[in-house]
Parts: C-alpha cells; structure tokens; sequence
C-alpha cells in the first residue's frame, strides 16, 4: 500500500497511542478466534469439547480427529472421509481457473486494443453477469446441463465456474490493459505483428501481476463456492464446501466437533495458503474486483 | 472506393474480423447463459411450473402468492434486518479500524493480514466455526459457565427471534476486514497537504477526521455499500451452514427461500418469482454503478 | 504525382470532422513537418498515413500505390512514436529486429542490419540493454533506430523530442537533421514546436481546427504567411499585429494607427508596394519583432526603415538580443534590439520600423493581403 498519507500529518499522544494498539490488539483477537477455536478443537478428543473445554487448549493431543475427516468420516451416504471431494475441487478448481483466465484476458486484449463501436456494450454486458443473483440461473442451467450430458460431473461444475467466470477475468484484464500503452500496439502493427502476435510478444510479458491476482481471485471464489456445487453436482463429483456441510450437517449419531473443526480446516487450507503466500495480490483482486469496475 | 479496397481477399476480412471472432464465444456464452437464463427463469414466473418447468401461463398469480407466503415474509424481514446491521456495522467497523490503523503502526502489515484473512475462507467453514462457537452445549456459553458463571445464557442461535443476529455476527466477521481495506486504501489516497493546511488553520484531530477526512472518502462509501448490499441480497451459503434458515424458518432469506421453494417444496413457478425479486433488486444497486463507472472511463 | 499523395484525406469520428479535405503532395527525399496547436489534426494525419486510422474519404498513395485497405505493416513506412513505444520485455537489440523478424527476415540478415544501424546512431554499448535500462536521449536514439532498420520508404514521426529535456532536444534536432541529409530519406514529422518546424523541414504545413492553413517551405511561410492564424502562430516572440488603416499619399501606401490620444502614427509602406491599391481599406498590420528594431540595428540593405518614437514599457534581456515592449496605440508591439543598447522602461526611444517586411491582412477574412 502506498505511503501512510494522512499518519505523516496527524500525530497522537502517547496515551492514545496506548488506547490504539489496545483497540487493535482486542481486534486482533476477535479475528482470530474462530481460527484458534478451530485449530485446537481440531486437536483434542471430543470429550474435552463436551465438558466446555472449547477455549482450552487440549489436554490430550491428538491427530485422530484429522485422520477421520480426511478419510473415513461418514459423508452423506458413505464413509469416505472428505479426501475424496477434496480431489474433486482440486480437479474442477485448475480446469476453470486456467480457461477462465486466458478467455479475460483475451477478451480485456481485444476490448481495450482492438476496440471497436459498442464494445463498451458487450463489457457492460460481460460486467453486469458478474453480479446477478445465481438463483435466477439455477433452474435453466440444471437442464441445460441435462442436456450438454455434463449433470451432476466435475465437467459440469467446471463449466458452469467457467461462465460465471468470464466476467470477473475480463474486468481484470481489461482494467488492466487500459493503463497499457497503446503506442506499444501501434509500433508492433506497423513492424508487421498480427493479432495473436501482439498477444503473446507484446501483451503477455507484460501481464504477469494481473494474471496473478486473477487467478488468486477465481482460485478462491470457485473453490469456496457452494452453491453451484449444491446445485449441479452428485454424490461422487461433489466439491469439497459442500462435504464438509454434509459432514456438519449430518443428523445421525453423535456430532464429532473435533472432525468438524479438522474438516473445516482442510476446506480453508487451500484458500488460506494462497492468502498467506500472496496476500498483496489478493488484496488487489478484491479491490479490483469490487471497488473499481 | 479505390482499387485496393475493392479488391479485399477473404484473408483481409478475416484478419479484421479476428478480434470480434476472440471475443464472440464469452459473449455468445454470457448472452445465454445469463441473460438467456434470466429471460427463461422471469417467464418460468409467469407460469405453473411446479416440479419441473411448464409452459401453462398463470399470471401474476406465482407473484401474488409469493407475498401471501408466511416464509417469503420473514425472508424479506430478515433480508432487511440482516442487511441494515450489516453493511452498518461493517462500515463503521471497518472505517474504525482503518483510522486506527493509519496511525503509523508497528506491524501495520501483520495486523491488516489478521483482519483481512476471514475474507479468504468459504462461508462454509465462517459458518461452521461460529456454528458450534454459538452452540449453547458446548460453544461460548458452556465455556463461561464452565469457568464458574453459572447462570451466563447465551443462545440467540437456538432463539428465532434472536438467530438472524447471529448471521449478523458471522457475515461481519468474515467481511469487516476487508471493507477496512478499502477504507484504508480511501484514507492513503487523501492528499496529504490539505491535512497539513486544516492543521495549520489549528483544527484538531477529530475535527480534522470528520470534516475532512471522512467527507473525502465519499466514493469508499459507495464502493463499500454496493459491494456489502450486493453480498447481502446474494446471501445463502452462511445461512445454509450456520443456522440451515432455522430454527424452522427463523433465519429465511429470499436466496435460501428460492432454493427450498424450488427444489425442495417444487414450487417452481414461486421459486422463480422470488429469484425475479433478488435479480431485480440487485440490478437496482448495481446497473447505476455499472453504468456511472463505465461512463468515467471514457 | 509524388512519393506520397495525400488527395482529398478526410476524418471523421461518427458526426465530428477532424480532418477536412487535405491535399499535400510529398517529393521523395522531402522532409515535410506537419505543425500546429494541440488538437489540430496533426497526429490523426499522421496515423492515416500510417494506416493506423482509416481514411473516411479521400485517398493517400505511396509510390503511387494507393494505401487504401493496406495494413500498417504492408505499406513499408516506419514510424518514431512521442513515448518511444519500445517494447518493454525485449532488449534494445530484439526491439529493433523485431520488424525485420516479423517480414520475414532471416536472422543473420536482420543481426546485420540492426549492427550497422547502431553504428551509425552508436548505439552498439546499449544493444544487450532493456529499455527500462536506458536513458530518455538514448531511448529516442533506439526508437530512432528501429524505424532505419526498416529500411522504409517514408519515416513518421509523432512528436519525438517533445518528452525529453530542453537541450537534448537542441541536440537530437540537429542529429536527426543530419541524419536527414545523410540518408535522403522521405520524412513526414509532426510536431506544436515551430522551431523545430523551421529548422528541420524542407517543407511545412501549418495546420489549425483541421484545416492545411498554409503549405510551403519554411521560409516562405516564415516571411509570407497565409493568414493570421500562421503569422501569429509561427516565430517566437509572434509577429505584432495591430489594426491600420491605408493611405495613398503621392502614390506610395501608408499604414496609419491611431494611438490612444487622438493622435495617428503613420508607416509608409516602400514605395511601389502593392498596398497602394487599397486607398482607405482597414488592414491588420503584421511586422515580427526583428523588424522592429533600435536605429543602429537597423537592415542596412532595406530601402523603408521607417523610425516611429514611442515609450519604452517592458524590457526582456534574451542574452544575444533584448526583446523591448513598447506600447503603439493601444496595443503592445515587441521589438528586438541588439543586447547593448541602452534601453530603459519608462523612456522614449526611437523604434526603426523595416516596412519590407510588413504584412497586411484582412480583418475579416484573416487573409493575406499584400
Ligand atoms: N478516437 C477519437 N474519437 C473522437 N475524437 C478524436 C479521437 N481521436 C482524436 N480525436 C479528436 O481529433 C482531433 C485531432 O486529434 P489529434 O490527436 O490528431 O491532435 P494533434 O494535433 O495530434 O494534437 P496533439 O498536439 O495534442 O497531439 C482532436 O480534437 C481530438 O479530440
Ligand atoms: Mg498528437
């Protein structure tokens, strides 16, 4: 982030000082607690839970909660543990995300260098999808999806990740290849580049921070989708939001908060991680994404 | 006309075309399968499609119902309650936090990572962890009477009046953070020579946040608001995880309404009524922003 | 017909005309500077000839091929862009070749032709260099580079110096002049500096709200002017203008400007001057700064210096000359004296007026008159 503007003019005493990093630390606190709740709870057998231990740390510490989320825990119908569906994200997450990336930036290209009468129209259009309510395209598409033969697969899910995708690539790309010179264009068309050329000599090298927080940002939203997944998938092509709901939901025999709380973590990692590993990308993403259209 | 124009070879015209050609699939995509589907699920709501879609036309009559339902009723209720405290409360909230952490903090960094980390986390998991946090048998209550406060209560979650507050609790959690970050991203991109000139006419600090300060971040608050009414509309995976839109219907929004409606209680024709209603609603926040934004990049 | 035939080139953006109907005929080797105020059309001009922007109506032909429908790459010209436009990612090697990789060119050919023309511009040191490695000035010389490695038959330039600092421009302006000399080579260059419009053309057209004002070489422009517009807008400082009012006396025409009090200054105009023929017609009277001058800076060859008295308000030491602002009626006239005379502000001082190269307009029309 930039530099801090309006801290280099206002200054504060040293008590309020105090009174700030207090506030701060409080809040720090607040975010972190459902964390911590779940990383040790995660950790301890389910009778430390039971007998209101669930801010303690464990007395007994154990992985036997993890192991049974990961691969036998009961999911719906069967034992399986969430590993299973854990795949099945991984396998609908790549597919959608790389597709997804390379169709906005081909569409940010052509709506910024190639722009021609209306364009600004179809991004309007490609925009506004984005942003409906996607219950009003649940019920066409689960028969759409009949009948394309992709009902209840990981296909299915990809591509329905895919075109509610496209939107979100090309607002990316295009914001971002706005700010690109159009002389650079102009100078590779007189020296004879085509089209796709210009794409991948000129354009390409350039986009390595977009790309970036493109995929972070469809990387996390289809990976923490639900309701697609609820939608348009069986038991066996479920992603891994939905298992893990299934496995909290699950009304018979006693409820294994231990496993919950393991399962909830592994349904977080992946999202946590690229957080952590490219938290200033993210932060772009999300403000790209949201803040300025 | 010239020669040469006239004379444009198949190869000319499809070299001209190519970018249009690029573009043609992602636009034929989102042509049907958005706007195609709305056209198909806004006409489905004219209709007596019940189990699965059917073309019998039936008026205003899946609408009329739609608000004569008891659960569409709490649903809008709730949608307006959990709406209002939410995008309030992250507001302030995060408009707080972003002051304090403007004050050239130690670990300004590490701490803007804490607060924001919740926005990475499906509302699967959010769900899940404030779920058994909130559950009165082993959660916050169970932990404070376990440390001797025996008569503490706290069961909002199992309280149908009191259960949407807790989505309340949750959805900030999660979001708060991030709305911080635009209003910090606002804060750091306030010129800084007007602070000093206000400081130098001898305004105080708090004088000097909230007549200038805070009126500049205007356009942080239109961000923050559409961003935060737009989740708001399109909540349904928290409810889903947290409450399950219990305890009975306590904790409805249209969005776990139209799903029920739909595909559980095969009440096509009221499902897609009320995903009209959300569509329509959301367009009303969004279509101006869309369009003033496009509008300033000419 | 010439190298390159602008005929009847129009631009349109949807209802706004850019470009009106405009003729310019290139001779091969020429180096036509298009010039004019910021939005004048210029750049649109330059980029349909590039083939950058269509052409809404009209014709422009190279070697009297007309380019119509001709992509940029096809119609052999080479182009220098205000920013430089290098491509960031390659070095300063790949970015020349890049043009000749693209027609084709097999790569020893193109490594030979990129080494000699870094030769001549000596840029050999920066070849391995990217362009965030590399100074303004050397920017230029690279951009300047990969346009001769084309080898084209028309150079563009948009506005090449204007992004760097006052001297290097001085010094590029002279290079690319050399340069110019050297190779023989047709050159269409835009620029809003008219200095670097005199210096570098053989031939100018001066351009405003779309429109050619006035086409020819830079000293016909410079001594004739079209119109106001290009007398005002070319030479620094701009030539005076004041409104007058022709005389006959004996035959020979008199400017007379009414001065403030009542009075009237009169400049004979030489005699034999076409101007006699306008008895009593109100003109715009335009004489640039160094015909205007003290008495003994005078042209000693012109037959109609002219010494007129006024106040001294303003003077302006430019190092070789002093600029001195003077009040004539109402309305200042600059004058350019030899930097030693003593002039002060609130004195009267004698003015030698050169009336050789006095112009005159019409008010209305704007135009030319004798
Ligand atoms: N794409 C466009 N759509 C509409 N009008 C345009 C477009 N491009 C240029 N114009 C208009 O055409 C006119 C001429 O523009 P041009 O770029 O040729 O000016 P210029 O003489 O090069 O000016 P400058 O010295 O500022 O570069 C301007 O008034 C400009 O606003
Ligand atoms: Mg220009």
């Amino acid at each position: 982030m930039a530099t801090n503007a309006s801290a280099n003019v206002i200054r504060t005493g040293g008590g309020a000082r105090f009174v700030i990093y207090t506030l701060l630390a409080l809040f720090c606190i607040y975010y972190l607690l459902p964390l911590y709740v779940m990383v040790v709870n995660s950790l301890k057998p389910l009778s430390e839970i039971q007998a209101g231990g669930m801010m303690s740390l464990p007395h007994e510490w154990t992985l036997a909660p993890w192991r049974s989320a990961w691969s036998t825990a009961q999911i719906g119908v069967a034992a399986t543990g969430l590993k299973p569906y854990f795949l099945n994200s991984i396998l609908m997450v790549v597919p959608a995300v790389a597709i997804s990336t390379v169709l906005g930036a081909l569409n940010g290209y052509v709506l910024t260098k190639w722009r021609f009468t209306g364009d600004t129209v179809v991004f309007g259009l490609l925009l506004f999808g984005c942003f409906i309510p996607f219950q009003m395209v649940l019920i066409p598409m689960a028969r759409m999806l009949g009948l394309m033969g992709l009902a209840g697969t990981v296909p299915g899910l990809i591509f329905v990740h895919l075109v509610y995708g496209i939107g979100f690539s090309t607002l990316y790309f295009r914001n971002y290849y706005q700010q690109f010179p159009t002389e650079l264009v102009r100078a590779a068309m007189i020296d004879g580049a085509g089209f796709f050329t210009i794409f991948r000599r000129i354009m390409l090298p350039s986009s390595g921070p977009i790309a970036v927080v493109c995929i972070i940002w469809q990387f996390t939203n289809i990976w923490n989708d639900f309701l697609f997944g609820a939608s348009f998938s069986d038991y066996d092509s479920q992603p891994m939001t939905v298992a893990l709901n299934n496995l909290v939901q699950s009304s018979t025999g006693v409820k294994e908060y231990n496993v919950h709380f393991a399962g909830a973590i592994m349904a977080a990692l992946p999202t946590l991680i690229v957080y952590i590993v490219a938290g200033r990308y993210f932060v772009r993403g999300l403000m790209a994404g949201s803040v300025k259209g | 006309m010239s020669m040469t124009a006239t004379r444009r070879s198949g190869n000319d015209w499809l070299r001209d075309a190519l970018p249009k050609i690029v573009l043609s699939p992602s636009l034929a995509i989102v042509l049907v399968f958005v706007y195609g589907f709305i056209l198909f699920t806004f006409y489905l709501s004219f209709t007596d499609s019940r189990i699965l879609p059917s073309y019998g036309l039936v008026g205003w009559q899946n609408y009329s119902r739609l608000f004569s339902v008891r659960a569409w009723g709490i649903a809008i209720d709730n949608l307006l309650i959990f709406g209002s405290l939410y995008i309030v409360i992250c507001c302030v909230l995060g408009l707080a936090l972003a002051i304090l952490l403007d004050q050239k903090i130690r670990a300004e960094g590490f701490i803007r990572t804490i607060y924001l980390y919740p926005m990475a986390l499906s509302f699967i998991v959010t769900g899940t962890a404030w779920k058994w946090f909130l559950d009165p048998g082993i959660g916050l209550q169970a932990v404070v009477r376990s440390w001797g406060w025996e008569s503490f209560t706290f069961e909002w979650i199992k309280d149908s009046h009191m259960a949407i507050y807790t989505i309340v609790i949750a959805a900030v959690w999660q979001t708060s953070g991030f709305v911080m970050a635009m209003f910090l991203a606002g804060l750091r991109g306030i010129d800084n020579e007007v602070l000093k000139a206000a400081q130098i006419d001898g305004a105080s600090n708090w004088s000097l946040y909230r007549r200038i300060v805070i009126p500049q971040l205007r356009p942080a608050f239109m961000s923050a608001f559409v961003v935060l009414a737009h989740m708001a509309i399109k909540s349904y995976d928290l409810v889903i995880a947290l409450t399950g839109g219990g305890p009975g219907t306590a904790t409805e929004l249209p969005a776990t309404f139209m799903y029920s409606y739909t595909f559980t209680r095969n009440q096509m024709g009221i499902g897609a009524a009320s995903a009209t209603i959300m569509l329509m609603s959301i367009a009303a926040i969004m279509v101006p922003y869309i369009w003033s934004e496009l509008r300033e990049k000419k | 017909m010439g190298f390159l035939d602008i005929k009847k080139a129009t631009k349109s953006y949807g209802s706004v005309r850019v470009l009106h109907e405009t003729d310019i005929s290139v001779e091969e080797g020429e180096f036509l500077v298009l010039v004019g105020p910021s939005g004048c059309g210029k750049s649109t001009l330059l980029n349909m000839i590039a083939g950058l922007e269509e052409v809404t109506s009209g014709d422009i032909a190279i070697k009297g091929r007309s380019m119509n429908g001709v992509r940029p790459a096809d119609r052999n010209i080479a182009m220098v862009f205000q920013s430089y436009a290098l491509y960031p990612n390659m070095n300063v090697a790949q970015n020349m070749a890049f043009g000749l990789e693209m027609h084709g060119i097999p790569k020893p050919e193109r490594d030979k032709a990129v080494a000699q023309v870094a030769d001549l511009l000596q840029i050999q040191p920066l070849l391995d260099r990217k362009p965030g490695q590399l100074s303004g000035g050397q920017r230029q010389r690279v951009a300047m580079g990969r346009a001769l490695v084309r080898d084209p038959d028309v150079f563009l330039f948009d506005e090449p110096l204007s992004n760097l600092d006052a001297k290097l421009r001085v010094d590029m302006r002279t290079e690319i002049k050399k340069l110019h000399q050297k190779l023989g080579t047709t050159i269409v260059y835009v620029t809003h500096d008219q200095i670097e419009a005199l210096t570098l053309s053989t031939r100018i057209a001066v351009m405003f709200g779309g429109h050619v004002q006035q086409l020819g070489t830079p000293k016909e422009i410079y001594d004739n002017p079209a119109n106001i517009f290009v007398a005002g807008f070319m030479g620094s400082p701009s030539m005076n203008l004041f409104p007058a009012r022709v005389a006959v006396e004996n035959g020979n025409a008199i400017a007379r400007i009414d001065l403030a009090d009542g009075a009237a200054a009169s400049l004979p105009f030489p005699p034999g001057n076409a101007m006699a023929a306008h008895d009593g017609r109100d003109i715009v009277l335009g004489i640039r700064p160094e015909a205007i001058t003290d008495e003994d800076g005078a042209d000693r060859n012109s037959k109609a210096i002219h010494r007129i008295e006024t106040r001294v308000e303003v003077t302006e030491p430019a190092g070789s000359d002093t600029f001195v602002v003077a009040n004539l009626g109402g309305k200042e006239v600059t004058g350019r004296f030899r930097a030693d005379v003593d002039v002060r502000p609130g004195n009267t001082f004698p003015f030698a007026v050169n009336m050789e190269k006095a112009v005159a307009f019409d008010p209305k029309t704007e135009q030319r008159i004798g």
